[in-house]
């Protein structure tokens, strides 16, 4: 996970993650994806980092990709959202 | 009346989640006119379930949690001025700041806000905290970080139980107080509330139900101590009043609708109801303030205060307010999580008014279980914990309308029979 310290994680414009975590079902694609920002605690608890530094993007997108309920939703202002 | 011959002006009152997914589907479902948003919070809009989660281990920054959108340049926000007073007969929204502001479609998506500490000299007490915004979050966040002697909690609601269980997962001593027979009594009664309060102690929270707190005693401005109406005191350096929500309706005082701390009243639809029972075809309300009949529920009135419900009662209102005829009564399953720790519990459905309760898979004993909850002999609402991938099947009985007690493909132990309990809302 990305840190405080992380000049791209909390000043915008940055990339923006939001996971429906009534759709997710802890199937933790998203954590083999992208393991900076996605992991599972205990039994289903997904944690993640709602602002990825940049040099993540690719990992991000990776991931929402594989979300097989597609509960990972993705701003990204180099792309549009 | 995207088509229509005059440009329309649509305001949005509120900038939080059902704000932005209801200006989101304004566009999306082709509204191009002029959009403007208006917060009373300085900031754009941002998810709150992380502030009582991980921002408050430190992992998360406050100001990490700007909810991703999809809005472009063409909406104007007027952040940290609160609406103050609506005019329907002139269609013109009072703003804190002076302004006024003409519309012609007006979505209403004010939210909730903390329920206070009842006192409001012990609640100003350094060290006494509720939490509904990011401020709140960084300053109960770096109140943690100063490592307390011990955090008290004052409310076993899920707000209580997130906050209780991350303070014993930062190694923090964490006493709950809670006046019900259980934790969560008043949602999930008494019956699946006790399993989940066991979990929780088992983790090392120091569960007080039963208990009240009659005043929290301050030395030199910060809070010292509490004491319970049975007269036992608490040391504790940090109060979290979780004591549940008020709705922000005071400012549609004197604008004729049907509104009170309770929500702002709609029909089936969406647009909200004038004192008559009549809808203001220009205003629509969504998330956590709108109180609607559920048509899953017989109609029954209810405002639910869920992440999943201001999204989709956001984009319903949204499409509304942009000419799109709904083709059903908003009505989504109302659904719902809460991680405590690393214990996930998750609803689907309401619980309001079940006569009772089953446990239908797993042991309720183990800490990882289902249990489904019938009202009139159909379901109504399923809880899991530490076992979503049950819930979806649970899901489609409640929408369904299931007979309860449920069989078949959700119920893992038809041979040995369910055992269906009283539900013990307190
Ligand atoms: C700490 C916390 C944890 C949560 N965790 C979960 C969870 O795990 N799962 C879940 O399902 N739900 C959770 N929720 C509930 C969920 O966040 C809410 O249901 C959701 O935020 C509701 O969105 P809303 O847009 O209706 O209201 P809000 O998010 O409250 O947004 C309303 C906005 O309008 C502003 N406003 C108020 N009055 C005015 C005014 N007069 N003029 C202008 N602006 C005004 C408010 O300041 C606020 O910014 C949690 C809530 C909190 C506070
Ligand atoms: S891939 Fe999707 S369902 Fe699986 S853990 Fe990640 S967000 Fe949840």
């Amino acid at each position: 996970m990305s840190t405080t310290a992380d000049a791209s994680s909390g000043s915008s414009p940055g990339l923006r993650v939001c996971v429906d975590l009534n759709l997710c079902q802890a199937y933790a694609q998203c954590c083999y994806a992208a393991p900076r920002s996605f992991r599972i605690e205990g039994h289903e608890a997904l944690i993640y980092d709602p602002a990825p530094a940049a040099r993540d993007r690719a990992d991000i997108e990776r991931a929402r990709v594989a979300c097989p309920v597609q509960a990972i939703r993705v701003e990204d202002p180099e792309r549009g959202a | 009346m995207a088509s229509g011959p005059t440009v329309e002006r649509v305001i949005v009152a509120g900038a939080g989640l059902a704000a932005l997914r209801g200006a989101e589907a304004m566009r999306e479902a082709g509204f191009s006119g002029p959009l403007t948003i208006v917060g009373d919070e300085p900031y754009r809009p941002y998810d709150r379930p992380p502030l009582s989660k991980h921002v408050l281990t430190g992992e998360t920054p406050a100001d990490a949690t700007t909810l991703p959108s999809s809005l472009g340049a063409d909406v104007a926000w007027i952040l940290g001025s609160a609406a103050t007073r609506l005019d329907r007969a002139a269609r013109t929204l009072h703003l804190a700041d002076g302004r006024a502001l003409p519309y012609d479609r007006l979505l209403i998506a004010t939210g909730t806000r903390a329920r206070p500490w009842p006192n409001p000299h012990e609640g100003r007490l350094s060290g006494v905290f509720t939490l509904r915004g990011r401020d709140d979050a960084a300053a109960l966040r770096a109140a943690l970080a100063a490592r307390p002697r011990r955090v008290l909690v004052i409310g076993g609601g899920f707000i209580g139980c997130e906050v209780a269980s991350l303070c014993r997962q930062l190694g923090l001593r964490a006493t709950l107080v809670e006046s019900g027979p259980t934790l969560l009594s008043r949602v999930l009664g008494s019956a699946v509330g006790g399993f989940i309060g066991a979990i929780h102690e088992g983790r090392g929270v120091d569960l007080r139900c039963g208990s009240e707190v009659e005043w929290l005693e301050g030395e030199d401005g910060r809070l010292v101590r509490a004491h319970l109406t049975d007269g036992t005191r608490i040391e504790a350096d940090v109060a979290v009043i979780a004591l549940g929500a008020l709705r922000n309706t005071e400012w549609l005082d004197g604008s004729g609708l049907s509104a009170d701390p309770g929500g702002v009243d709609c029909d089936a639809v969406g647009y909200v109801l004038d004192r008559d029972g009549q809808p203001d075809l220009r205003i629509a309300a969504a998330g956590d303030v709108a109180r609607f009949p559920h048509p899953l529920y017989g109609g029954r009135r209810a405002a639910l205060e869920h992440w999943s419900h201001a999204v989709a009662q956001g984009i319903h209102a949204g499409r509304l307010l942009a000419g799109v005829k709904p083709e059903a009564p908003y009505g989504a399953l109302p659904t719902f999580w809460s991680t405590q720790g690393d214990v996930v519990v998750k609803s689907a459905g309401l619980t309001t008014g079940a006569d009772a309760v089953a446990f239908t898979q797993g042991e309720p004993g183990s800490g990882r279980f289902v249990a489904v909850y019938g009202r009139e002999g159909r379901c109504v609402a399923a809880v899991s914990v530490d076992s979503a991938r049950w819930l979806p099947a649970h899901a489609e009985l409640v929408a369904t309308a299931a007979p309860f007690p449920p069989h078949g493909a959700a119920a893992d132990r038809p041979a040995r029979g369910i055992t269906i309990l009283a539900p013990g809302f307190a």
